[in-house]
Order: structure tokens, then C-alpha cells, then sequence
């Protein structure tokens, strides 16, 4: 068997893989933080637990309603949008044009009672969620068997990441959100409904957390504490591409992605790490991050 | 001075009631500013400002730096952060209103500093003001192609490429294709070529004849003296002379001193 730096290249393949499955989840979870953050100037300590509420959400719909994959796929997102849509309108709209840690501590506080909640009707063991059966199947690629579900997942979160970033710099839509992003006041003395686009938004991003939930729910087990496991990173991972940036989010999420799982085979306790050491060095150099700019 | 309101406060000063215009009289007057104080967090800006612009009318405000021009029409948008008084823009009271419903009863404004969208392309800055529900017969984006074709060309490039020049044409370009009929335009001959200044004087005067009411805030004296039909002076956040195009030559010398020219 060939080998690089003594590691088996099938080895480092299947990591790769691995890597790129959990980097894309990474993507889809920052570019919601970085969409809601750059028009809000709110960093939404909530988004794991919308993460969560996905997930918790496709297992609840096939548990106690016998609804298939396919269906939560479609609900879950919508109901944690409608979640996040709530958020905004009776809680975060009211801090507007306060300090933006009001905001951070009202999040923050949102996602430790969302947890607990669940965790009172759940439990901390976690359940496990299967794949739908048109995707149960493996894949031999002759250096690992992939299941066909990682496959399906990584290809559709990449689809979704590229079409919100479609969305966001090529439609109208994504011109008044550009142009929200840049001067708030003026987009809304030309008569734009600035409001209404921060509600939308702060749904959209929360509904893209909701769909990566539903997402890993059958990768990992489900259970109330997958959203705060995973959130950390994310925003380490949101801070390299830099604040409120569309595109540094997706690539970063997916390079830490790749990184994280590489590092598991070179030096497997770092791994857990790096996304951090990564986070500091950028922030030394580039302190508004990789593709983020100086304010 | 007079405490800070916390939120926009309608005061109406007395004689006055701009709810009660007839259907008439609100066609006839695009702008109706009375007793209007304004606030930027401590700093009292505003204190007292009258002014009126007829349907149609071109008007110039002109002051000093610092006189409160900007302000005026940051004040008429909700940009400043309190007001008191009355600002009524065709018959209809906007203290109060939230801030995006100013545009939609007509009003463009183009700010001092311009705005241009750096994350947008030269087309998107354009197109990015809705167009106004009761449209008023507006220039077509053809016509302001052709009376700023570098904008046409430049469509892809992203807005804050361009040229000072082009970012000021751009900034006024995408409020006159809205269909709104009242324009506030801050400063827009600043800094900008003869020739530039040249064509935007074109475009106001094309406006002008299609029954667009205009108010200029403008520090250049020589550029709204062919355009303006009457000229308010500011001084420290008051009105304190107004001038009608045909007393200009009378009036010369006490607009000078003014100015400080």
C-alpha cells in the first residue's frame, strides 16, 4: 500500500472525505451566522440550538408522526425558521440600536433554554436517526466503503451553500440585503422595508441551521447537546473567513473541514484544536479575518 | 436650550394644519417644513426651520458649512435621531412615519456623501431604489443613459470603482428613474469636473420642465444660480433669509456677506 509521510493514502483519503462531509456542515451553520451578522451586527448565540432543533425536530417528525426523511427535510427548516422568525420579531427587534451584547446575552440565553427543554423531554443519551432507505446503501470507492448518505448530504449542503450565495450576489433580494449590510439608514430612506428584511433574514439563517440539523441527523446521534458540541467551532470558523462574509464562510467551513480531518490522521490529538490555533493565527495577521474586511 | 425628545414629536405650530389641506392645495405644495427642531444624540441641530417648495418649484438652500443643510434634508428622511415640528411632504404628515415610508410618498434623496454601494455593481446601485406605488412620470433608464452614458457603460464595474464624478451622476441617476417627484439633493455639484456639473444641470433643468419639485442644499452659489427659482440662507440651524430668483440682483450683497464669499 503507497504511503505519504508514512500515513496509508487510503487512510488519508477516507479522512478527506470525512473532512469534507463535516466541512460542509461547518459552511452551511457559519453562512448562517455570517448572512444574520452582517446585516444585524448580531452574533446569535442561538444557532446551535436551531442547529439542534432540526435535527431534534426530523427525529420527533418520524418518531411521533411517522413522517419520512424526505418530508422533515422540508418541515424542520421551515419550523426553525419560524422559530427564528419569532426571535426577531418579539425579542431581537426591540435591542435594536443597542449595544449588540444585549443581544449576544439575549441569544445566549435563548439557546440554554431551548436546550434545557429538550433535555427535560429527551434526555442527554442521544438517539440514533436512520437514513432514508432510497439512501441506506454504501458506496465502494476500492479505498473505503462511503455510505450514500454522506454522499447525498455533502452534495445537497454544497448545493444549498452555493444557492444562498447565488441568492445573496446575484438576485435583487440579495442587493437590498448587500446594500443593507453596507448603510442600514439609507437602504431604508429609499424606501426599502429594512425591518421586514432583517426579520426575513434572521429566519433564513436560522432556517439554514434547522437544514443542517436535519442533515446530520442521521449521521450523528440526535440528541439536545449536538448544538452547543458543534457551535464553538462554527463561530471560530466564522471569525477566519472574517464577520459577515458570504464566501469566507463557505470556504473556510469547508477547509477546517478538510483540515480538522487531516490533522486526526498526522497528529490525531490536535485535532480538536487546530480550528482554534487556526483562528488565533488568522486573527494575529488578519484580524478581520480571511475574506472579511477592515472596518 | 430645550431638553431632547426621545422620539419624533408632531408639533404643530399654531394657525397650521397640514391635515386639512384640500385636495388642491396638496397637489401645490411638494414640501411644508414648520417649526422643525432637530436632534443628533445631545446636539441640537435644528432650531426652528420654516420652508416650503410648491409643486414644481426648484429651491436652493444654501449656508455656511455647519448652517444645518444637511440636517434639513437628513431631517425630512428620519435620518437624524429626534424631531420636532411639522414636515408634511404632499399634504401628508411624516414625523412619526417609519422611515421607509418617506420614500414612498414620492421623495429621492441623494445624500452628501453619496452613497454608493461598494458591494454592489454600478447597474445594482441604480436599480436598488423600489420604484415609487403612485409613479410620477419619471425619466426612463434610457433617457438617463443617455444623459450619463458613462453609467451604461460602466454597468458591471462595482460602484465604488467609478469615478467620483460617475458615483455623484450614479447617485442621482438612481432616484430620478423611481418616479418619485420630490428630489433632496445634498451637495451634488461638489468636487465634480465642469463638465459633470455641466450635465447634471441639464438633467435638473430636464426635470424641472417635466413638473419634478427639487430642493438643492448646495454650498456652490454659481451652480443652483441658473436652476433655483427661490434660495433659503441657513445660518446655525435657522432660515434666515429667503430670496426669490427675481430679487437676486437686489440682494446680492447681503447674500455675500451671508455666505461669507
Amino acid at each position: 500500500m503507497t504511503e505519504i509521510f508514512g500515513v496509508p493514502v487510503s487512510l488519508l483519503l477516507g479522512q478527506l472525505l470525512l473532512g469534507l462531509l463535516n466541512g460542509t456542515t461547518y459552511a452551511m451553520l457559519s453562512l448562517g451566522l455570517a448572512v444574520i451578522f452582517g446585516l444585524m451586527d448580531e452574533v446569535n448565540f442561538a444557532h446551535g440550538a436551531f442547529f439542534m432543533m432540526g435535527a431534534m425536530f426530523a427525529w420527533m417528525g418520524g418518531q411521533y408522526f411517522h413522517l419520512s426523511f424526505w418530508w422533515m427535510l422540508l418541515l424542520a427548516p421551515l419550523l426553525v425558521g419560524l422559530v427564528g422568525l419569532l426571535v426577531e420579531r418579539l425579542m431581537l427587534r426591540r435591542l435594536r440600536g443597542m449595544d449588540p451584547i444585549y443581544g449576544l446575552l439575549l441569544t445566549f440565553g435563548l439557546a440554554l433554554l431551548i436546550e434545557g427543554l429538550f433535555r427535560t423531554f429527551f434526555g442527554v443519551s442521544g438517539s440514533p436517526y436512520n437514513p432514508p432507505e432510497l439512501l441506506s446503501g454504501v458506496l465502494n470507492l476500492g479505498f473505503m466503503y462511503l455510505p450514500l448518505y454522506y454522499v447525498f448530504a455533502m452534495v445537497a449542503s454544497v448545493v444549498v451553500c452555493f444557492g444562498t450565495w447565488l441568492l445573496i450576489e446575484r438576485t435583487k433580494l440579495g442587493s437590498y440585503l448587500r446594500a443593507g449590510t453596507e448603510n442600514p439608514s439609507l437602504v431604508q430612506a429609499f424606501g426599502i422595508n429594512f425591518p421586514l428584511l432583517v426579520m426575513l433574514t434572521f429566519a433564513f439563517g436560522s432556517a439554514l441551521a434547522g437544514l443542517a440539523g436535519v442533515l446530520s441527523a442521521p449521521i450523528v446521534q440526535v440528541s439536545p447537546l449536538m448544538g452547543s458540541n458543534l457551535i464553538i467551532v462554527v463561530f471560530a470558523i466564522v471569525v477566519i473567513g472574517g464577520m459577515g462574509s458570504v464566501m469566507g464562510a463557505i470556504v473556510s467551513g469547508l477547509a477546517l473541514g478538510v483540515i480538522e480531518a487531516l490533522a486526526k490522521v498526522v497528529y490525531a490529538p490536535i485535532s480538536s484544536t487546530v480550528v482554534f490555533i487556526l483562528m488565533a493565527v488568522v486573527l494575529t495577521v488578519r484580524p478581520a479575518g480571511l475574506f472579511g474586511k477592515e472596518k | 436650550m430645550s431638553p431632547t425628545p426621545v422620539h419624533d414629536a408632531v408639533v404643530r405650530a399654531p394657525g397650521i394644519d397640514p391635515g386639512h389641506h384640500s385636495p388642491a392645495s396638496v397637489e401645490a405644495v411638494a414640501l411644508h417644513i414648520r417649526d422643525l427642531h432637530a436632534w443628533y444624540g445631545d446636539s441640537h441641530v435644528l432650531h426652528g426651520v420654516n420652508l416650503t417648495i410648491k409643486s414644481g418649484e426648484t429651491i436652493c438652500l444654501l449656508g455656511r458649512n455647519g448652517a444645518g443643510r444637511t440636517t434639513t434634508l437628513r431631517a425630512v428622511m428620519g435620518l437624524t435621531s429626534a424631531r420636532t415640528g411639522s414636515i408634511s411632504v404632499f399634504g401628508k404628515e411624516v414625523i412619526g412615519l417609519p422611515r421607509h415610508h418617506v420614500a414612498r410618498l414620492g421623495v429621492g434623496y441623494c445624500p452628501e456623501e453619496r452613497g454608493i454601494f461598494a458591494s454592489l455593481t454600478t447597474q445594482e446601485n441604480f436599480l436598488l431604489p423600489p420604484d415609487v406605488p403612485a409613479r410620477f412620470e419619471g425619466l426612463s433608464i434610457d433617457e438617463i443613459h443617455e444623459l450619463f452614458p458613462n453609467l451604461k457603460e460602466r454597468a458591471r464595474s462595482p460602484g465604488t470603482r467609478l469615478s467620483g464624478g460617475e458615483q455623484q451622476m450614479l447617485a442621482v441617476a438612481r432616484i430620478f428613474r423611481t418616479g418619485a417627484r420630490l428630489l433632496l439633493l445634498d451637495e451634488i455639484s461638489e468636487g465634480l469636473a465642469p463638465v459633470i456639473v455641466q450635465a447634471l444641470g441639464r438633467a435638473i433643468k430636464e426635470l424641472k420642465k417635466r413638473g419634478f419639485s427639487v430642493l438643492l442644499a448646495e454650498q456652490n452659489f454659481r451652480f443652483s444660480a441658473n436652476l433655483a427659482d427661490r434660495f433659503y440662507v441657513m445660518e446655525r440651524g435657522k432660515i434666515v433669509l429667503e430670496i426669490d430668483r427675481s430679487e437676486l440682483s437686489d440682494k446680492q450683497a447681503e447674500l455675500k456677506e451671508l455666505l461669507g464669499v
